[in-house]
């Protein structure tokens, strides 16, 4: 049956006509094809692999901003702290200064009372003293005259002193 | 949609009156016009000359007129060398250059030996359909030049998914890491079988795929194939089959390079039959008109006929599949590296092949 009966003619055309097919389509389709397919998909894949890193990278990001924040707020934190520190201790320090220089004051004004006053009771006594001296001057002078002058000006001058 | 159907139906009913007859050869021009008035309709002649090839590509005949196209004859004769010319010069029987034809064979008169390379309806057909992929797959190819970078677009969006589904799902399954050595072969191969069995659904074209020089040779390309790519292991498995004692090798030995025959061998017969037959079973259905010689049968035998010619575009898509897959797999079975235990015998073993399963016909 030549149904079933391989033909040496088909045989002979077959074997030129598909091995030039695939010659020509392997070099001038299936090449460029492939190639555009495989170009296509790795250029797929790093852009899915970039947008993963991307993602990575934002959230390295945030994750990094963050942190920062938290350093700020922290360094706020310790700066307003710190300056309140500061500044109470500022105050007392002024407060301390003040109450010394007060209390230094008030000694200076009492220690200068003190010489005022030793001055005047020394210049009380100076001036009774040279009072007293000049008196019994002025007696010794007068006893040598007369006793009843004597009494006379001891009186008169007890009376000017009196007068002073 | 129903005027295209109606006319669906008639270019259907095409092949019935594309047959051919060479009137005065009475043995092979069995045609049902004439033969109604001649005499006897005879179903099987008119079939097998059908799916049978033939010396001018005869489309239809309408009334006593042959609608054909002459094909160029070309004989090689030791002694006489080369002779070329139309085929229309051997038409009805008639005798040219010392040859003639008998039942499609070209002889000598003389009765020397005659080699036949004559471009018939096949190989015309073979050509078209090469021409057609090259056209195909050049405009799919300069589709990846013009869409660098973007997605793709016309053509080459429809062919994409059906290269990469071949690349990926049949290849690199199969055969594994070195796929991309045998994928120019595999692609060609696929679209070749495709096209071909596509192109014979289409009245008046010819029966390429379903003729077994053509499926032959495919399969003995898959062998030459599988045998230069077999590796270490591969002769391993079919020498020295791992496991199997020494006294049975005198046994598996045989059995394995029957086996080597064997797989190809269900290649060619798997797609030459699924095609011969589907081609055969649409003419019966429309054969049935003839032999009624009522109107009547015509919606059924017509209806039938649609029907399978319908399927046979599946089983155009589903032969083209699995003779692409088996020659993946013999591909693989010969350059696999590794050796798993539950693989013995790979090579004669068809029961985990998905061929016994998946042959509709």
């Amino acid at each position: 049956m030549n149904l079933i009966t391989p033909d040496l003619g088909l045989l002979f055309w077959q074997f030129v006509v598909f091995l030039l097919l695939v010659f020509l389509l392997a070099k001038f389709a299936w090449k460029p094809i492939l190639g555009g397919l495989r170009e296509r998909e790795e250029s797929i894949e790093s852009a899915l692999r970039q947008a993963d890193q991307a993602k990575l990278e934002m959230q390295a990001l945030k994750a990094g901003n963050e942190k920062l924040l938290a350093e700020a707020r922290q360094e706020r934190d310790r700066i307003l702290h710190e300056a309140t520190s500061i500044s109470n201790q500022l105050i007392e320090t002024a407060k301390q200064k003040a109450t010394d220089e007060g209390a230094r004051l008030i000694m200076q004004a009492r220690e200068a009372i003190q010489n005022e006053k030793n001055a005047a009771l020394a210049e009380v006594k100076n001036t009774a003293a040279q009072l007293s001296i000049d008196i019994a001057e002025r007696i010794l002078r007068r006893e040598l005259t007369d006793s009843a002058a004597q009494k006379q000006l001891v009186t008169d001058y007890l009376q000017e002193v009196k007068l002073n | 949609m129903k005027r295209f159907l109606l006319l669906f139906f008639w270019i259907l009913t095409l092949p019935v009156f594309a047959q051919e007859h060479h009137g005065d050869v009475p043995s092979t021009s069995a045609t049902q016009v004439e033969a109604t008035e001649e005499g006897e309709f005879k179903p099987g002649e008119m079939i097998l000359h059908h799916v049978a090839d033939a010396h001018e590509w005869h489309f239809a005949t309408i009334g006593h007129s042959h609608i054909t196209l002459p094909l160029p004859v070309i004989a090689y004769q030791s002694g006489k060398g080369l002779s070329v010319f139309s085929s229309s010069k051997l038409a009805h029987g008639q005798t040219y250059d010392g040859l003639k034809l008998e039942h499609e064979k070209l002889e000598a008169e003389d009765g020397s030996k005659v080699y036949d390379f004559s471009i018939t309806k096949n190989v015309a057909s073979m050509l078209l359909s090469a021409v057609i992929l090259i056209v195909v797959f050049f405009a799919v190819a300069s589709g990846y030049q013009k869409n660098r970078g973007k997605a793709p677009s016309g053509i080459q969006s429809f062919f994409e998914p059906i290269i990469a589904f071949i690349r990926d799902d049949v290849a690199k399954i199969n055969i594994g890491p070195k796929y991309e050595r045998y994928l120019p072969y595999l692609l060609t191969l696929f679209f070749f079988i495709w096209f071909n069995n596509l192109l014979g659904l289409l009245p008046g074209a010819a029966n390429l795929t379903g003729n077994i020089s053509i499926t032959f040779l495919l399969a003995l390309f898959t062998l030459l194939i599988t045998i230069f790519s077999g590796n270490k292991n591969y002769w391993g498995h079919i020498f020295a089959t791992p496991g199997v004692p020494t006294w049975l090798l005198p046994i598996m030995i045989p059995v394995e390079l029957i086996g080597i025959i064997t797989k190809p061998f269900s290649l060619m017969v798997r797609l030459f039959a699924n095609i011969t037959a589907g081609h055969i079973i649409v003419l019966s259905f429309i054969s049935l008109i003839f032999i009624f010689k009522s109107v009547a049968v015509s919606p059924l035998g017509v209806g039938f006929a649609l029907f399978i010619n319908v399927l046979e575009m599946l089983v155009a898509l589903l032969q083209a599949y699995l003779f692409t897959l088996l020659s993946a797999m013999y591909i693989g079975g010969a350059v696999e590296e590794h050796h798993h235990d539950n693989d013995l015998g790979f090579g004669g073993d068809h029961t985990h092949n998905p061929e016994s399963a998946a042959a509709p016909h």
